[in-house]
């Protein structure tokens, strides 16, 4: 079942894969690079936890397989800002968002990249963007307003 | 180096807001080393199990036993433990141990500043550590029920104050002046007369010395004196949560671990027949099959057994398990079909039932009536569906069991160990990580039982992963339940009768045998235990058998007995044409104070574990909290057609909340909630911003329970699999505004996690009525307002 080797790149470190290419994305940053920062929560693109930007994109890591990630660039939630203060992870401590937290990650993965492909998005873009990152706590009015107050602040 | 010091979230500091660089990752990088041997394949034998039971009442499992214990000073090299919650190093770090688990609700962030607070210590310099499970050293760590400052407030309280007394007498002491004269000041001594000071880290030498501060020394802060209870405090763990550093259960690892993934019965009571492993072998990455014996049902606590695949990763060990081919004898649940069910639940409560509490003769009241209504409600099974799945890490080795995991409760995960493999709890260690979630789920140490129980087997550490698929599929579900309400009125409208009847299996057909249905208990969680003021009352519970296993979720019983109650009530005051909050205004009757155990409950009823006298039912307070509710949300006010508002007021874990919540339906039957108002009387609120958290969270959550979750059986297995179709709340529904209210107070503390709940379920039912004309009484809401235009008219 070995294929040719795949390269990529992990927060800005090249890594080596060998093994099954059929694994998902989520178990190698998991179980082999230690990057537990996506979060398994469904396994089939339904809660959004395990959200990673492939090339600049939010993608399921839950879903996406080695085999189709030759070449790619991949930045998880440990590789968002070098030291932690991306406007959106400053705009969640502000307005304390988290509530057990296991959801965070995924959701400003994706909020992340809501605001790069759209620096002021309106209520019904936010609405669009996150619909798809569950929060079984229910953090949603506090998610909407940090994603606003950091569109605000970089604007 | 121990496992431990991998965990980067065991010493979270609060005063890294600005320095996330200490919050470096410092996980562990696997190691797959090659030290089990990948040969060994053969299946493990069963072992004789037994009927293993954990003796517990309904709602006794939830009960917390008084924590006493609170002082005794133990050597400690470096740092000085002057309590078992405080310890406090020479270079001024205080260490404040959570002995509670956090799953959302803010507890390593409240403890830490109550205790802190009345320590007088300098934030910037406390440090919040997990404790492991060891009860006797640090009380209940059974965190749920709401218990956590309901239970400890004072304790904390008592805490900081103690070892304030401490370090200013050491202070004293150095100086040789009276302790009268110096006073702890935000990390310092300070001598009144000469301001000399004197920092907390400089004493610990003298006061290792002296003895604890006798109990009149002890002095807990006025009020005036607080500076961080009752006030907003900024989270602690929030840079480890928002840069993905922080460690819940499946983000564990050690040397040489493996990952389990397991095939469990997918009928309770079931077991396996035979197993053809052989192509879950061929699987790279597979290393062993093992069988991990059935638990006779009920099984309480203990795994539900089964065939566990064991991989070098968890890709290896999913996959592995698709390869297994199991042959299962369902066993006596086999037919086991909520349709049919919810048949039977209903034909229970046409029948009368066990009382729960009398109050007159509601039959005779009801029988003279000028007006009568009676309604029934139907309530699914839920499931928790915390976002992170349930998962473990044990490692067995030299007779010694040590395990990670996202528990709610320690104590029963050790304890439960220990009766599991057979050794002494003493040899039984329980890490407690974050918990992604909780709600109830990780009260029960089943899968921690299953890692330790495989960890033995291989003889390495061992991770159990459980799917999305076995967490909806072999959970411990929220009780289906069926509710029949019979009320009469008079000519003025005033309520005269209730006869209120329930069936729902009990949570204590998990932990015994030929449990017939609820008991009175069970109706003290928000059905016996209202603050209506009505002459004759009924309130009964009817048989019902559990056929898969129950277990409690946020707000317990709470969740149906608070939709049934809340929407029965308004559907009265529509019938007297009445405005539903002056209609519940005069059910309330007087303000009035009751010890409902001498005012028609039936034994054993419960008043969530605290004494009617510190907690009677307050009507008072109920009516408070709902003319409040009314007045910020602007009740009685229009709105536009397809929207409406409905209320509902509910007491549940010591609490009184009210939700006034205005929902949207669009013409596709979709519900959107534009607002909420919620006014809580919890007693004093330690933490008033996790306690609004708390109220959004739990609206959130009313509206999953209410609008799309259902958990359904046929032929006794669980039909859903995964969020897909069960259906929980998402951004798009999701609140936009929460306008949270909390009752200042100096009365003793309620719950916050769970009483949310229970009222915001009738009231999400009740805006729909406002705003559709369609009555919805199953639940859930589902595609049931579908063309609700046409059906309003009719
Ligand atoms: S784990 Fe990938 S979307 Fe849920
Ligand atoms: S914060 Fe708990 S799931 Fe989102």
């Amino acid at each position: 079942m070995s294929s040719a080797p795949i390269t990529l790149t992990v927060n800005g470190t090249r890594h080596t894969f060998d093994g099954d290419p059929t694994m998902p994305l989520l178990w190698y940053l998991r179980d082999e690079l230690a990057l537990t920062g996506a979060k398994y929560g469904c396994g089939i693109t339904s809660c959004g936890s395990c959200t990673v930007h492939v090339d600049g994109q939010p993608v399921r890591a839950c879903t996406r397989r080695m085999g189709s990630l030759d070449g790619v660039s991949v930045t998880t939630i440990e590789g968002l800002h070098p030291t932690g203060e991306h406007p959106l992870q400053l705009a969640w401590r502000e307005i304390d968002v988290p509530q057990c937290g296991f959801c965070q990650p995924g959701q400003i993965m994706q909020a992340a990249g809501l605001l790069r492909n759209n620096p002021k998005p309106t209520d019904q873009d936010i609405d669009t963007a996150m619909n798809n990152i569950i929060c079984r706590c229910g953090t949603y009015p506090r998610i909407r307003a940090a994603i606003k107050a950091a569109a605000e602040k970089r604007s | 180096m121990s496992a431990r010091d991998f965990l980067p979230w065991l010493a979270a500091d609060p005063s890294a807001m600005a320095d996330s660089v200490l919050h470096e990752a410092t996980h562990m990088v696997p190691e797959h080393d090659d030290t089990v041997n990948a040969g060994r394949r053969d299946l493990v034998k069963m072992l004789g199990m037994g009927g293993l039971l954990v003796a517990a009442g309904p709602l006794g499992v939830r009960r917390l036993e008084a924590a006493d214990r609170l002082f005794g000073i133990r050597g400690a090299a470096e740092s000085w433990e002057p309590h078992a919650y405080v310890r406090i190093a020479e270079d001024g770090i205080v260490t404040i141990l959570c002995h509670r688990s956090e799953m959302g609700q803010g507890i390593r962030t409240t403890m830490p500043m109550i205790i802190a607070d009345e320590m007088e210590a300098d934030w910037s310099k406390c440090r919040v550590m997990q404790a492991d499970g060891d009860e006797k050293k640090y009380g209940s760590q059974n965190t749920d029920g709401s218990t956590s400052i309901r239970d400890f407030l004072f304790k904390y309280r008592e805490a900081g104050a103690t070892v304030r007394a401490l370090l200013e007498d050491a202070a004293a002491k150095e100086w040789a002046v009276s302790a009268d004269t110096v006073k702890a000041r935000n990390g310092v001594v300070v001598h009144e007369f000469t301001g000399r000071t004197k920092a907390f880290g400089a004493l610990v030498a003298t006061a290792r010395g002296i003895a604890m501060p006798a109990k009149e020394r002890v002095r807990v802060k006025q009020p005036a004196e607080r500076r961080w209870q009752g006030r907003k405090m900024t989270s602690i763990d929030l840079v480890p949560v928002t840069t993905g550093r922080a460690t819940y259960g499946a983000d564990v690892a050690l040397p040489g671990m493996m990952t389990a993934v397991i095939a469990r019965p997918p009928v309770w009571g079931g077991k396996v027949v035979s197993v053809d492993d052989s192509a879950a072998l061929k699987v790279a990455g597979v290393e062993r099959v093992v069988r991990i014996p059935e638990t006779p049902i009920p099984g309480a606590y203990l795994p539900l057994g089964g065939v566990a695949v064991v991989a070098k990763n968890t890709w290896a060990a999913i996959k592995g398990r698709d390869a297994l081919t199991i042959t299962w004898d369902h066993g006596p649940n086999a037919s086991y079909d909520s349709t049919a069910y919810k048949a039977t639940l209903m034909e229970s409560v046409r029948k009368p039932g066990q009382a729960g509490r009398t109050n007159g003769d509601a039959d005779a009241a009801l029988a003279s009536a000028s007006r009568k209504l009676s309604a029934e409600y139907y309530v699914p099974h839920l499931s928790h569906a915390q976002m992170e799945p349930v998962a473990a890490v044990a490692r067995v080795e030299g007779g010694k069991v040590e395990a990670w995991a996202p528990t709610q409760s320690p104590q029963d995960a050790r304890n439960t160990l220990a009766q599991y493999l057979k050794v002494d709890a003493a040899n039984v260690t329980v890490h407690v990580t974050l918990l992604g979630g909780a709600f109830g789920r990780k009260s029960k140490p089943d899968f921690i039982c299953e890692a330790a129980y495989l960890a033995r087997e291989v003889g390495a550490p061992v991770r159990v992963q459980w799917t999305r698929e076995d967490d909806l599929r072999n959970s411990y579900l929220h009780s289906v339940a069926a509710h029949h309400l019979e009320a009469g009125m008079d000519g003025s409208g005033k309520v005269t009768a209730w006869l209120h009847r329930s069936a729902y299996p009990s949570i204590s057909a998990t932990f015994a045998p030929n449990v017939p249905g609820p008991g009175p208990d069970e109706l003290t969680n928000g059905a016996s235990d209202i603050p209506f003021d009505i002459a004759n009352m009924s309130v009964e519970a009817c048989p019902a058998v559990a056929h898969t296993r129950i277990g409690w979720y946020r707000s317990v019983n709470a969740i149906h007995h608070g939709f049934a109650i809340g929407s029965f009530v308004d559907e009265l005051a529509h019938a007297a044409g009445k405005d539903s909050v002056a209609f519940l205004v005069s059910l309330m009757g007087k303000d009035r104070q009751v010890d409902l155990s001498k005012a028609g409950l039936v034994a054993p009823a419960s008043n969530y574990g605290a004494s009617w006298t510190d907690h009677p039912l307050d009507s008072g307070r109920a009516r408070r909290v709902l003319q409040l509710a009314a007045e910020k949300s602007g009740w009685g006010t229009s709105l536009p057609r397809g929207r409406g508002r409905g209320v509902a007021v509910h007491r549940s874990f010591l609490s009184y909340i009210t939700m006034v919540v205005e929902v949207e339906v669009l013409p596709d039957g979709t519900v959107l909630v534009p607002r909420a108002t919620v006014a809580v009387d919890a007693g004093f609120v330690a933490n008033p911003d996790r306690a609004k958290a708390q109220m959004e969270g739990a609206l959130v959550m009313a509206m999953s329970n209410t609008l799309y979750s259902e958990i359904s059986f046929q032929q006794g297995t669980v039909v859903q699999s995964n969020y897909r179709d069960y259906q929980v709340t998402r951004m798009r529904a999701a609140p936009r505004v929460v306008d949270v209210h909390l009752v200042e107070s100096e009365g003793l503390p309620g719950g916050i996690g769970e009483p949310g709940v229970p009222p915001a379920g009738a009231a999400i039912a009740n805006a729909i009525y406002a705003a559709t004309g369609v009555r919805v009484r199953e639940l859930p809401v589902g595609r049931q307002l579908a063309g609700w235009q046409s059906k309003a008219t009719e």
